[in-house]
């Protein structure tokens, strides 16, 4: 292929997921008809109410923040050729992990307490990825049924601890100490005022950088892909495949616990239970749309959050639980455009 | 000249996958009752001319005939439904299911809506009987051997009522003793009036069984002749477009020191059977050591022994002296040791990474291509292009995937790399397994450019005329151990075949 | 006395592993031919919707089986559309079945009965009356629900198809090898395309068990017992009644789970039991259990 090809050959495959998104609202525009309301009219009013003020973009980008995280978790693990489905319990430990630190460390100064809030959530939620990856690593145990019931057993174990941890008669953790905290955007923005936006998401964006100069500029990251293409060749070439698993599922579990980051330290204060509901599931949706890639995860995710926010602002109108289903059926379109496209430019070349 | 019944006529076929046109207005005649081979090299479009007329493809343009009538087929029902078989490269077989229930497939006998199982297994082995091809019908095919197993496809052919046989490359996975078998079944077969198509690319077999030639180049046919009137050379030069040199030209080897001394190594293979079985070899700076012998003997798992990629569990393999033993492959590929795999998809190459990233595959780690975490981008192209330009390896653009380039470029690309490598030794595993002559040619030249160079080569093929031409002391690997060893000047095929199927052993 | 508690225990263990028989034996269907299904927890759960529906709307719960059964064929349709017709991810179409379920089911909820979490009461399944087994609490309902012998006629069904008929071998053939049935002349996406849909109508049946067992339908009532069928379905070596006797096991720890309520264990670790379960249970087969040698690999028909 010629140069002008090889582009070509990308916008289209950049294309894919553009084109999966459309013929989702169109699905969707089929169901708001179903419950007998305008299509035109309810979508209108979504892209108002998101894109509209600056209280909707905020919403949307605070949304926006944990799914950035857990895209990158997936996206990460694809990478290497795993299927890491079990973000939505690595998260949930990951933030439970940063709440209980956080209170616990109430004393502590922000230059000790921020760091170890952070990490801690990171190390908990990369642990709770361990199992899955040793029974891949030294078993060959497939990680997909694995990490799905560790998801299960997060829920359980989180809710168990909560009878010690949570405040008496709620649902959530104490509140962590200030140094902890986030700072908001309304702090310095005060165009953001009411909006939960924080600068996790300021986070969110250095660790998708993070992701992409790993994957692309470092050893560990070409040996990484490299196992993710061929694990055969990888250990061919001397590349010690069980371990860069291992780390890579490890990795990926540590990118999920920082939605804590947003949630925990940038929102609420503490840890609550079931505040992450299908945000690890929605990670999958977006690093598939975002083509596994930190700039598509991050455009992804955006998209996702406006679409979820958006389902809140036509609630009244259409149950918001459309928007659900518009964000699972875009996988199944991006995945089969993809294939579609692929086997298109082959035949062209 | 008497009235030449023509079984199956090709005129003008043309077949395009995409911008890569494999058969450009292609025509074939072949004889009734005839034993008609089709050569060509790799790439030159063989296959896919079989394909259509077995009705797996179906072609852009062009006309079949059979028996003087024009067909339509357009799947490989109705190739079967005309009386047209195919035994392909890759067995067409269910390993985990029966003979019989292969042979019978599509074609169930049924006793109401179940599988009438005795039936199949009693026809089957009537079949066989009659054809004098022996199998045993309910024996499960995973656990038939090789040869065998091509005995099954051809009989599976037969029993589709197949009166137009084509063979796809039947006997790259024979022993030379194998081969007489099949051909004398060939034989036998035309003379109950079965036409049969070969497609191969062994010259001399096709001088030994077959009545004609067609010879094809570049999707075109290029060439027809009887055998009897032509010869390898000119066979070859067809094939080609140029004259071929046949033999590799090579001064005598100086073998110094020893640079790998295998001794009484037992390997087991991914069953835990023994594959390797007390072998013990000595490879010197500046000869090429060919194995010889059929795949599966053992000599896969002794290349990954030797580099790192399984265990052994007795003996020693030693490389100037320091063993060998559990050293990952890193750290064997860390003394400089090449190794050109048998499998370049799989092991050699990752498709979808650039040329530049598959030429430093393996040696990624090394500090030259960058301190630290990172790579250091211009001094990686600068070698890439180092290799590129010694290795004549033209990529369709500076940027290519190893996907994008023929199967010649790519295995360039692995020898490049690993000939490359400051060791002594290289071992190769059938480095010229599938491509064009003259990447085959560079290579051999490379070869024994390497050992002219002072290395150790330790050669794998299951083409005993590279062997012959390229290897300086050739052993015969059979059941795990070295059967036979001479210098390459003083064997030949048949006494190289004779021992690979262990039908003699050398006496002490 | 103990007799009898043991007797109704296994009888419950029994009822529990029915809807992760049926899901086991259609994950096996469909990926004997070469399909990997992980859609099965998506379907259970729009199963189950589809019975109360169609129970809802009829007041029978017949029709709420034929239901059940109608919406996990559709849904293993478009899994098969997906991935057998566009040889698209298999593993990434299942989940995102599964997440349209997820959303889907909750709409349903939302529009129809007005509720985020729980559906209208509906017909359960008529209870056929067996005489002196009435008598012993458990065995009677087990062996008087109609649906409990469907499943079990349904598996053994499934077994014999996919081992003694024309279909079941040309089924494994494009789950082992699908090229050589190609070369003679079957069609490897119409063989594949019924594994799935034979897989969608049994978890399906699975999911309209969930629902009529509870006579109602609620928000993620499926569990992960699609997941889990799956690791049954490996432990049972891909064979249908391997894959049902497995599921006993998870039924087993189910019932256990239910009996142990309240004792001295905390009910959350009890509720982790099935999941670590399969955990270890997929750890022990590792190496032993051998799928269908072309599984989860899309066939393309003109490769060269």
């Amino acid at each position: 292929m010629t140069e002008p090809r090889r582009t070509s050959a990308a916008l289209l495959q950049a294309a894919g997921p553009l084109v999966a998104v459309v013929l989702a609202l169109v699905v969707g525009a089929g169901f708001i008809a179903a419950v007998g309301k305008d299509p035109f009219a309810v979508y209108a009013h979504m892209a108002s109410g998101v894109f509209g003020n600056a209280y909707g973009i905020g919403q949307v980008l605070f949304r926006a923040t944990p799914l950035i995280f857990t895209g990158l978790a997936v996206a990460l693990a694809f990478r290497a050729g795993l299927f890491n489905i079990g973000a939505e319990g690595q998260l949930v430990i990951g933030a439970f992990a940063a709440g209980i630190v956080g209170a616990a460390g109430k004393a502590l100064p922000g230059v000790v307490l921020m760091p170890l809030t952070l990490l801690s959530g990171m190390a908990a939620a990369a642990l709770w990825a361990l199992p899955p990856a040793l029974l891949k690593a030294k078993l060959g145990a497939h990680e997909v049924i694995n990490t799905i019931m560790m998801n299960f057993i997060a829920l359980a174990f989180v809710q168990y601890l909560g009878h010690f941890a949570f405040v008496h008669a709620t649902v959530h953790t104490a509140e962590i100490g200030a140094g902890a905290r986030i700072a908001r955007f309304e702090s310095f923005l005060p165009g953001f005022r009411g909006s939960p936006l924080n600068l996790s998401l300021v986070i969110a964006l250095v660790a998708a950088a993070l992701v992409g100069w790993l994957l692309w500029r470092t050893k560990f990251g070409y040996e990484l892909r490299a196992v993710g293409l061929s694990p055969t060749a990888a250990e061919y070439a001397g590349i010690d495949v069980p371990r860069t698993w291992t780390i890579a599922l490890c990795l990926s579990g540590a990118l999920a616990g920082l939605v804590g980051a947003n949630f925990v330290q940038g929102y609420k204060g503490y840890f609550e239970s079931g505040f992450s509901a299908g945000i690890g599931f929605l990670g999958i949706a977006v690093a598939l749309l975002g083509r596994n890639h930190p700039v598509g995860v991050v455009i992804a995710a955006v998209f996702f959050a406006a679409l979820g926010y958006g389902g809140l602002v036509i609630n009244t109108e259409v149950p918001k639980e459309l928007v659900e289903i518009l964000q699972a059926i875009v996988i199944l379109f991006a995945i089969t455009l993809h294939v579609v496209i692929e086997r298109w430019l082959r035949r062209r070349t | 000249m008497g009235e030449r019944v023509l079984a199956v006529e090709l005129e003008g076929i043309a077949k395009a996958f995409g911008s890569c046109i494999a058969n450009d207005g292609v025509s074939l005649r072949v004889e009734q009752g005839s034993i008609h081979a089709l050569v060509g090299e790799n790439g030159a479009g063989k296959t896919t001319l079989m394909k259509i007329l077995f009705g797996l493809y179906q072609p852009d343009a062009g006309t079949i005939r059979l028996h003087g009538q024009a067909v339509r087929l357009r799947t490989p029902a109705d190739a079967l439904a005309r009386g047209i078989g195919m035994v392909h490269q890759h067995f067409m077989l269910v390993r985990p299911f029966t003979v019989a229930e292969n042979l019978t497939l599509a074609h169930e006998h049924t006793r109401g809506p179940f599988l009438d199982t005795r039936r199949a297994v009693a026809e089957v082995r009537a079949l066989s009987e009659r054809h004098g091809l022996k199998v045993d019908s309910e024996a499960k095919v995973e656990n038939l051997s090789v040869g065998e197993q091509q005995r099954v496809e051809i009989l599976k052919a037969l029993y589709h009522g197949a009166k137009i046989l084509i063979l796809d490359e039947p006997t790259a996975v024979l022993t030379p003793q194998e081969t007489e078998d099949l051909f004398r079944v060939l034989r036998a077969l035309k003379a109950q009036g079965t036409t049969i198509i070969l497609i191969t690319h062994k010259l001399r077999e096709v001088l030994e069984v077959a009545d004609h030639v067609t010879v094809m180049r570049g999707g075109k046919t290029v060439g027809e002749r009887r055998t009897g009137d032509t010869s390898i050379a000119e066979l070859a030069e067809l094939m080609v477009g140029r004259p071929v040199l046949l033999e590799v030209p090579k001064a005598p080897a100086q073998p110094g020191q020893p640079v790998l001394e295998i001794g009484a190594l037992e390997v087991l293979d991914a069953r835990g059977l023994p594959a390797v079985r007390g072998l013990s070899l000595t490879v010197r700076a500046g000869e090429i050591v060919g194995i010889a012998g059929v795949e599966g003997n053992g000599q896969a798992e002794l290349v990954e022994a030797l580099t790192g990629l399984r265990r052994w569990s007795a003996g020693d393999a030693r490389l100037h002296g320091v063993s060998l033993k559990g050293l990952a492959p890193r750290a064997i590929a860390g003394k400089g040791v090449g190794h050109v795999p048998a499998d370049r998809w799989q092991r050699g190459l990752v498709l979808d990474y650039t040329l530049e990233d598959n030429l430093i595959f393996g040696r990624h780690r090394e500090p030259e291509f960058g301190r630290g975490v990172t790579f250091d981008r211009p001094a990686v192209r600068a070698f890439a292009d180092r290799l590129l330009r010694a290795f004549d390896i033209r990529p369709p653009e500076r940027e290519a995937r190893a996907r994008q380039l023929s199967g010649g470029n790519q295995q360039k690309v692995i020898v490049a790399r690993e000939f490359s490598k400051e060791g002594d030794l290289l071992l190769a595993a059938h480095p010229t397994r599938g491509i064009d002559l003259g990447a085959i040619e560079f290579i051999h030249r490379a070869v024994v450019k390497s050992r002219d160079a002072g290395r150790a080569v330790l050669l794998v093929s299951a083409e005993l005329g590279e062997l012959l031409s390229l290897a300086d002391r050739i052993v015969v690997m059979y059941e795990g151990q070295i059967a036979f060893e001479a210098m390459a000047h003083a064997t030949n095929e048949r006494e190289l075949g004779e021992y690979m199927t262990g039908r003699q052993r050398a006496t002490a | 006395m103990s007799l009898l508690i043991a007797l109704a225990f296994f009888a419950q263990m029994v009822r529990i592993s029915i809807p992760y028989a049926l899901a086991a034996v259609g994950g096996t269907m469909s990926e004997r031919g070469g399909v990997i299904n992980i859609a099965l927890e998506g379907i259970l759960l729009l199963g189950a919707l589809g019975y109360v529906l169609g129970a809802y709307w009829t007041g029978s719960a017949w029709a709420g089986l034929a239901a059940a059964a109608a919406v996990g064929l559709v849904t293993a349709g478009v899994h098969a559309i997906v991935t057998v017709g566009y040889k698209a991810d298999q593993i990434t179409s299942s989940l995102g079945i599964n997440l349209v379920a997820f959303g889907l089911t909750r709409f349903v909820l939302k529009s129809i009965f007005g509720s985020s979490s729980n559906s209208a009461r509906v017909a359960g399944l008529p209870e056929w009356s067996l005489g002196g087994f009435g008598t012993v609490p458990g065995l009677g309902s087990l062996f008087g629900n109609p649906l409990v012998w469907i499943a079990v006629a349904l598996i053994a069904l499934a077994h014999v198809v996919l081992f003694r008929t024309p279909f079941g071998l040309r089924l494994r053939t494009v789950g082992e090898h699908p090229e050589t049935a190609a070369t003679l002349g079957l069609s490897v996406a119409r063989l594949r395309t019924w594994g799935v849909l034979l897989s969608g109508i049994l978890a399906g049946l699975g999911g309209a068990w969930l629902a009529a067992d509870q006579r109602s339908f609620t928000d993620g009532m499926s569990g992960g017992r699609g997941y889990i069928a799956l690791a049954a379905m490996i432990v049972g070596k891909w064979n249908p009644l391997g894959a049902a006797l497995a599921c006993l096991l998870f039924g087993f720890c189910e019932a256990l789970q239910i009996r142990l309520q309240g004792a001295a264990i905390p009910n959350e670790f009890l509720q982790m039991l099935p999941y670590v379960v399969t955990m270890i249970v997929l750890a022990g087969v590792i190496g032993r259990a051998r799928p269908p040698a072309a599984d989860g690999v899309p066939y393309h028909a003109e490769d060269r």
